[in-house]
């Protein structure tokens, strides 16, 4: 009795499990004859050979090329067109909006900028803004928001998260979006028109609507107030972010795209990876088959220009792309699987050589060493 | 008033010092002394560590004093206090799990302690208390309580032996629960006590309490009116130790010396120094390493934070502006806090995890040794024990093995075998086959009587019978396994069928028994009277005087006894070294021919001696040995003098070989460990022949051996000065085998080899006390580093006529030599247990002398031929499985946290996360953690048979390989060619973030999700591709986890989580999985990172099937050959062929 109860209590109690069945009664002591416990459960034994790897190389290979030919086509097949319109040089048109910015100026600066294309675009064009050197994933900006304010909550419309400062109340009114991301919401606004040979200018109509995430729009934002269609009365008591010229409720006439749900803000409000980034601004739907969305001839885009950019040496940008299955334009993806499928198939080349002709030798040299 | 205090304090500390009086009973003694009962501690026995009060603070401390559990802290804190990028739940969740799961641990361990100690102190126990019998419960027994034992009862706490039931004051115990040694002791009650303990007046002096459980000096003073104070000595056989069972005896009462903390077993088992194994240290070097990346990755992120910060406009531009707060902190401080925020940001390069794991491994890992039927023994009905479960991998690390010899290699399972009287030699031809050959006047007598004369042989074989501590086994008392002897069916009378015989050698009892066959019969001891039944049935009596015992430094043991007729006898009995120069030297000669043929034999020999007591030569040595028996300090010392005084001038009479039988595949499993490329060592007590021989047998010594030799023998031949003749020798075979010996190449090629000559390296202990304290200075460190060179390049090494301590003694140098080899020791003994201890794994095998090496060591093993499976099988696996896993785990925090580390040159350098906090917390808790724990417990990278078969294939993992640097260096490697190819793979695929099909764009969550992916894909196909034993459970968990990876990945993006201040991952999981191009990547990606390792496997191919090609042709290292001898090989049958022919 005494051994057992000092076996158990032996050092820190550490190892006194690690005795198992050794120190339990004495019926089980003899170990159980498992294939568990005898380490002897049935197991494949997989052994990577010249036999398995080598076939394996060569599918790859033939997988890879013609999935990186047909990428790399279906990019190069993507038509882009992309305008930088900040305004940094003299000669360009936004030159004087980019110099005499003032978050106060009531007279919003325009201009406009005259291109052309070459190419007629397709199938649906795609209108994205780019900036650089915009670090919206900073993580100071980055946190700077309140989920639940924007997904309608009552209590943080008017209680916003901590995380918003700086742009958590102004004027002792708490902000409605709070945060830095809806305080910098890009507000340029982009007009495309197509100038005919002889002249005319017809605008392009430019549809708003599935430029956000359908999840976000339906699920992740909402305004408050639930089915209230007056946005104006419940936002009462909220101020508007500093930095917008008008209240989130104005942001659009139509009620389905109005306030929180606004798909411009929350296209804006799904941060970007990287300091130059691209997002979706409008899309030129196709009209029928037989004219091509965007023909070949002259533009002009006609910017609204509030958004300042020079302060921090960023860059805008509009660019026009259709779409393909894999997305937007991206020669990456096609380089890459050519690269790697004829580098598997060219391995697999070398390594059946290597195995057949040094195979056989390697292995009988060994044997006596 | 103070300074009679002062005056009692320094009394105390007087009683502290040497020793303890004890008032037995609590009866002042005499008038003239006051009677001021002293303080010693209560008899409470205390292993647990918490109380319900300090549980938590003490936990919490002692939790937190481990470098990784405080670093962690330290972490979690930072993140609390500072702003960091991500929020403490992300490393405060991991470590509350760690910290309460091993508090659980440790709490319901310490439950356990306190169960087992409430059981032992809440014992009831009767105690005399002024004449009355009064029941108390254990833990308040007082120092000089005295305590009624009744039979089957362990002692309550160290008593001293009053009055026992039976009528020669004796009384029976078993320390099966102490050292494991289930025969029965005899212990002695102080002599001259009265019967009525209630008016026993008696002090006891003893030393302070000391954790030798077989030392105990004592002196116990007895007044009685009108009479001087008695003195008797007291000592061990007084003893009765907590813990010991009460046998055979009704009951006994005794005095209390040492009480709970302060018994001899609570002083036993106050822990052990804790090993470290070498993988341990690995992990901290690694550590090390990675703490340096992350501080230099927060280093660099932090400068260069300022330095970019420093240009126009990017410090806060408009639209990001800083709060107030932190505009109003200073410069300083706040390149501190973002110093300490890159460390949070990039700590889990340095996973609590990995500690949770590898502990996981080592506890759950180490069942498999105790639950492997392969190491059972039907004998004992045992399986193999796991003392720690720290050292597992260490068995795969084994460089240097030191086994004992007696009860390791060998069976220590005696057998008499021949005996020489007088210089004939007298072999028990039939012994094995002829079962009534034992009669009185049975053949073997005269043959006996043709040779030596009558007298003589009676002599010799009442020595026999006389010299020794055997007790008779009681008619009808049963005896539980301890069958010493194996050869009790053999006996034809049936009367004597019954008897057994206990003694705490078996050579005693081979020896009685080889007695018993030449027709001298001992029966036993009665009240100091040894009775023999001799040859024509006579019952002669012997009046047993003194034993002077064994001890190893003499290396004998006498008796003193009183024939009828009167005569004073001394027979002794004892190693020849010991005896011969101890005899008259005319008669060695004769004897020592047959001593030394029979020591190469593999016998163990014994001289026997004896000599005539004058009455006044044996009164003089009476009372010197009581005397010396008296003292109570130096005892040992004194009563050693008094033996060997007494020892001289005795007559050599004969000689006694008994077999002590090899181990089974006790040479195989030498052999394997060679082959593995482990180098053997023995280290015995035992004589240089019959060492030798045994190792001849196991093959450690193979014929064409070269030995070299360095003993006392070879030191004298030159004539010379020792010393100076040993440095010759020295030099002579650092020569041959040092220099001359080709260059050894690294690890593999080490020792065995075919071509090289293999050196055998014989030392016996006083040569090697010479060599490790030698009497000149300058020559000591130049002596031992020949020796230690030498024996580096000997297969074998045979050290014999060791101490105990210097079997620790040499591990040690070993241990600390250069390149410090792991080294292992094996033995049963308690002569082992210093070098069971200083080894860096000590194996203990469940023997017949005891469990004290069981309990000492870290493994514990029925026989020596698991080893082989232990070091080649287990330790080899677990060595792969944890070196793996500390790999692994390095591996995949690194390309964990590297694109997060790339991710800051690409968001300012503000510390913004790549992944979601989830996802970091997640990572090694569920996503990665399961697949790598599986492996660890269930590779087999090669099948445990194959292990077996190749003992060669141990080298492979030699010398810690799969954790030294360049191993290291590939994984880092490919951590971070891995970590690159995440971070700008999806780098690339986001310069045009429009991904959809519908022209929508994805964001920086959607872009850490990506990474995310293809990571947890990437290190779980790794693990999946070094995985060679696929079991369903790997399967299971391999594709589960991806699968809960998966699922989670849905299930979090799935639902707006109230609790949760952002929903940063709404969906991105889903809309990811709905691009084309997300698709591309990953799986691009995926390869692309798992190429270099299937590139590798493919070229390093020719070596995995050669390790299993090799069996039939390179087993001649390990196993086929070797089955096919028998365990006595060709030199042994040879040599006892030609004794049979000397009769």
């Amino acid at each position: 009795m005494m051994a057992s109860s000092y076996n158990a209590k032996e050092e820190d109690g550490h190892h006194s499990g690690a005795s198992g069945p050794g120190s339990s009664t004495v019926k089980s002591r003899k170990p159980d004859n498992t294939a568990f416990k005898q380490q002897r459960l049935p197991a494949w034994q997989p052994i990577l050979t010249a036999g398995t790897v080598l076939p394996a190389f060569f599918v790859i290979g033939l997988i890879f090329i013609p999935i990186g030919i047909g990428l790399y086509v279906t990019s190069n097949n993507i038509k882009e067109f992309e305008i930088d319109y900040t305004g940094i040089d003299m000669s360009s048109p936004c030159f004087n909006c980019s110099q005499s910015f003032s978050w106060n100026s009531s007279v919003p600066c325009k201009c406009s900028l005259a291109f052309s294309l070459d190419q007629p675009f397709e199938s649906n064009v795609f209108m994205y803004y780019g900036l650089s050197n915009f670090y919206q994933n900073h993580r100071r900006y980055v946190k700077s928001r309140d989920d639940s304010q924007l997904n309608g909550d009552s209590f943080s419309l008017t209680n916003p998260s901590k995380e918003c400062e700086p742009y958590r109340t102004s004027e002792n009114k708490p902000i409605a979006p709070c945060g830095a991301i809806a305080n910098s919401l890009f507000n340029d606004t982009l007009e495309l028109f197509y100038i005919d040979p002889n002249g005319t200018r017809t605008p392009i109509p430019l549809i708003k609507k599935g430029i956000a995430w359908w999840t976000d729009k339906h699920v992740k934002f909402r305004n408050p107030g639930g089915n209230n269609s007056n946005l104006t009365a419940i936002f009462q008591g909220t101020s508007k972010p500093v930095n917008w010229r008008k209240p989130v409720y104005e942001l659009d006439t139509d009620p389905e795209n109005n306030g929180f749900i606004n798909e411009d803000f929350i296209v804006w409000m799904r941060t970007a990876a990287l300091p130059t980034f691209r997002k979706l601004y409008r899309i030129i739907q196709k009209k029928n088959n037989m004219t091509p969305t965007l023909p070949r001839g002259n533009y002009t885009l006609e910017v609204t220009y509030n958004y300042p950019v020079r302060s921090f040496e960023g860059r805008k940008r509009m660019i026009l792309s259709t779409i393909s299955w894999m997305g937007g334009k991206n020669p990456f993806l096609g380089i890459a699987y050519i690269t790697v499928g004829s580098v598997c198939f060219f391995l697999g080349v070398v390594l059946l050589i290597i195995h057949h002709k040094y195979g056989n030798r390697n292995n009988s040299s060994d044997i006596p060493n | 008033m103070l300074r009679r205090r002062l005056n009692r304090l320094l009394g105390g500390d007087e009683n502290r010092v040497d020793s303890r009086t004890i008032y037995v009973g609590h009866q002042p003694c005499s008038a003239t002394e006051g009677f001021t009962p002293p303080k010693f501690c209560d008899n409470r026995i205390v292993s647990s560590k918490y109380t319900l009060w300090n549980f938590l603070p003490k936990n919490l401390f002692e939790q937190f004093r481990r470098i990784a559990n405080f670093y962690f802290l330290i972490i979690f804190l930072v993140q609390v206090i500072v702003d960091t990028p991500t929020s403490p739940v992300t490393s405060g969740l991991p470590l509350f799990f760690v910290i309460t799961v091993t508090a659980i641990k440790q709490g319901y361990e310490d439950w356990l302690r306190h169960k087992a100690d409430n059981e032992v102190n809440k014992y009831p126990v009767r105690v005399l208390e002024d004449g009355r019998q009064t029941s108390k419960e254990s833990e308040k027994i007082k120092v000089g309580d005295i305590v009624e034992v009744i039979e089957d009862e362990t002692f309550p706490c160290d008593l001293i032996l009053l009055q026992s039931s039976r009528e020669d004051d004796t009384c029976f115990v078993t320390t099966a629960s102490l050292d494991g040694e289930s025969n029965h002791k005899t212990h002695y009650t102080v002599p001259d006590t009265e019967k009525d303990l209630e008016s026993l007046s008696a002090t006891i002096e003893c030393e302070q309490p000391q954790p030798d459980l077989y030392k105990f000096v004592g002196r116990m003073h007895i007044y009685k009116p009108d009479q001087d104070p008695l003195v008797r000595s007291l000592g061990p056989e007084n003893l009765l130790l907590k813990g010991a069972t009460l046998k055979n005896t009704k009951k006994i009462y005794g005095v209390a010396v040492y009480t709970g903390m302060e018994t001899k077993m609570a002083l036993n088992y106050q822990g052990k120094s804790q090993k470290r194994s070498a993988v341990e240290k690995s992990i901290n070097a690694f550590l090390l390493v990675y703490l340096c990346i992350l501080v230099s990755k927060a280093l660099v992120c932090t400068s260069l934070k300022y330095w970019w910060q420093s240009r126009d406009g990017q410090d806060e531009p408009w639209y990001n502006q800083k709060t107030q707060k932190e505009k109003d902190t200073n410069m300083y401080l706040k390149m501190f806090t973002d110093f300490l925020s890159f460390m949070v940001l990039f700590n889990f390069i340095i996973p609590v995890s990995m500690y949770v794991t590898v502990e996981m491994q080592k506890f759950l890992g180490s069942f498999f040794i105790s639950w492997d039927k392969d190491f059972f023994d039907p004998e004992i009905r045992e399986g193999a024990l796991v003392n720690t479960s720290d050292l597992n991998e260490e068995l795969g690390q084994v460089e240097y093995v030191f086994t004992d010899k007696t009860g390791t290699l060998t069976q220590n399972n005696m057998e008499f075998i021949e005996c020489c009287i007088d210089g004939f030699q007298y072999k028990y031809r039939d012994s094995r086959t002829e079962l009534d050959g034992f009669c009185v006047t049975d053949g073997p007598v005269s043959k006996l009587q043709q040779k030596a004369g009558r007298e003589k042989e009676e002599l010799f074989l009442r020595a026999l019978c006389l010299c020794h501590t055997v007790q008779v086994k009681e008619a009808g008392s049963q005896v539980d396994g301890d069958q010493v002897d194996g050869l009790d069916h053999l006996n034809p009378h049936p009367e004597e069928e019954e008897r057994g015989f206990i003694a705490s050698s078996p050579d005693e009892v081979a020896l009685v028994k080889g007695a018993m066959k030449y027709g001298f019969t001992f029966l036993g001891l009665e009240s100091k009277n040894m009775k023999i039944r001799n040859r024509q049935n006579d019952v002669e009596e012997y009046e047993l005087l003194h034993v002077l015992n064994f001890d190893p430094v003499r290396r004998r043991m006498s008796v003193i006894v009183k024939s009828k007729a009167g005569e004073t006898l001394l027979f002794c009995k004892g190693a020849d070294s010991s005896i011969f120069p101890r005899v008259r030297q005319e008669e060695v000669e004769r004897i020592r021919m047959h001593v030394e043929r029979n020591a190469t034999e593999g016998y163990r020999t014994l001289c026997v001696a004896f000599k005539q007591l004058s009455a006044e030569e044996f009164a003089l040595a009476d009372a010197e040995l009581r005397e010396a028996r008296l003292a109570l300090q130096d005892r040992e010392e004194k009563l050693m003098a008094v033996y060997n005084q007494v020892e001289t001038g005795m007559s050599l009479i004969g000689a006694t070989a008994v077999e002590d039988r090899l181990q089974e595949e006790a040479a195989e499993t030498m052999e394997a460990l060679q082959g593995a490329g482990m180098k053997v060592w023995v280290l015995t007590g035992d004589k240089m022949e019959t060492a030798k021989s045994t190792c001849y047998a196991c093959r450690l010594f193979q014929r064409g051996t070269e030995l070299l030799e360095l003993t006392v023998r070879t030191l004298e031949e030159g004539g010379r000065k020792r010393e100076e003749r040993l440095h010759d020798l020295l030099l002579e075979y650092h020569r041959r085998a040092v220099q001359d010996a080709p260059p050894v190449k690294g690890g593999v090629t080490r020792s065995w080899s075919t071509a090289n000559q293999d050196y055998g390296f014989i030392i016996d202990g006083a040569t090697l006390s010479l060599i490790m304290n030698p009497s000149l200075d300058a020559s000591s460190s130049r002596h031992k580093n020949l020796f230690l060179q030498i024996c580096q390049n000997c297969t074998a090494v045979l050290c014999c006529r060791m101490a105990p301590l210097q079997k620790a003694q040499i591990v040690k140098m070993v241990k600390n030599s250069k390149g410090s080899p792991i080294t292992l020791s094996i033995g049963d003994g308690a002569n082992d247990v210093s070098m069971i201890l200083e080894a860096h794994v000590g194996i203990g095998i469940k023997g017949k002398e005891g469990r004290q090496a069981v309990r000492n060591s870290d493994y514990a093993i029925p026989k020596l031929k698991h080893l082989k499976k232990l070091l080649l099988a287990h330790g080899h696996l677990y060595y792969v499985r944890i070196a793996h896993l500390v790999q692994y785990f390095f591996y995949k925090n690194l390309c964990f946290i590297l694109p997060q580390f790339l991710y800051q040159f690409f968001c300012g350098y503000s510390q913004q996360p790549l992944y979601d906090a989830a996802y970091l917390t997640m990572y090694n808790i569920c996503f990665t953690s399961m697949p790598i724990l599986a492996y660890s417990l269930l590779e087999q990278h090669i099948t445990i048979e194959v292990l077996l078969d190749n003992a060669t294939l141990y080298r492979e993992v030699a010398k810690n390989a799969m954790l030294r640097w360049g191993p290291f260096l590939y994984w880092t490697v490919l951590g971070v060619f891995q970590g690159l190819l995440f971070f700008f793979g999806a780098w690339f695929l986001f310069s045009n973030p429009a991904l959809q099909d519908n022209g929508q764009v994805f964001g920086n969550w959607s872009y850490g999700t990506i990474v995310f992916t293809v990571l947890v894909f990437t290190v779980t196909l790794k693990l999946a591709l070094d995985t060679r034993h696929w079991t369903w459970i790997n399967h299971f968990v391999i594709w589960g986890s991806l699968a809960f990876y998966v699922f989670f990945s849905f299930f979090w993006g799935g639902i707006i989580w109230p609790f949760l201040k952002q929903q940063r991952l709404y969906f991105v999981f889903a809309n990811m999985l709905s691009s084309v191009s997300a698709w591309l990547v990953i799986i691009l990606l995926i390869l692309l990172s798992l190429m270099p390792d299937i590139l590798l496997a493919v070229l390093r191919r020719p070596k995995s099937p050669r390790a299993r090609q090799k069996i039939p042709g390179q087993s001649s290292a390990g196993g086929t050959q070797s089955s096919r001898s028998s365990a006595r090989p060709l030199l042994m049958r040879t040599f006892s062929d030609e004794s049979n022919t000397v009769i």
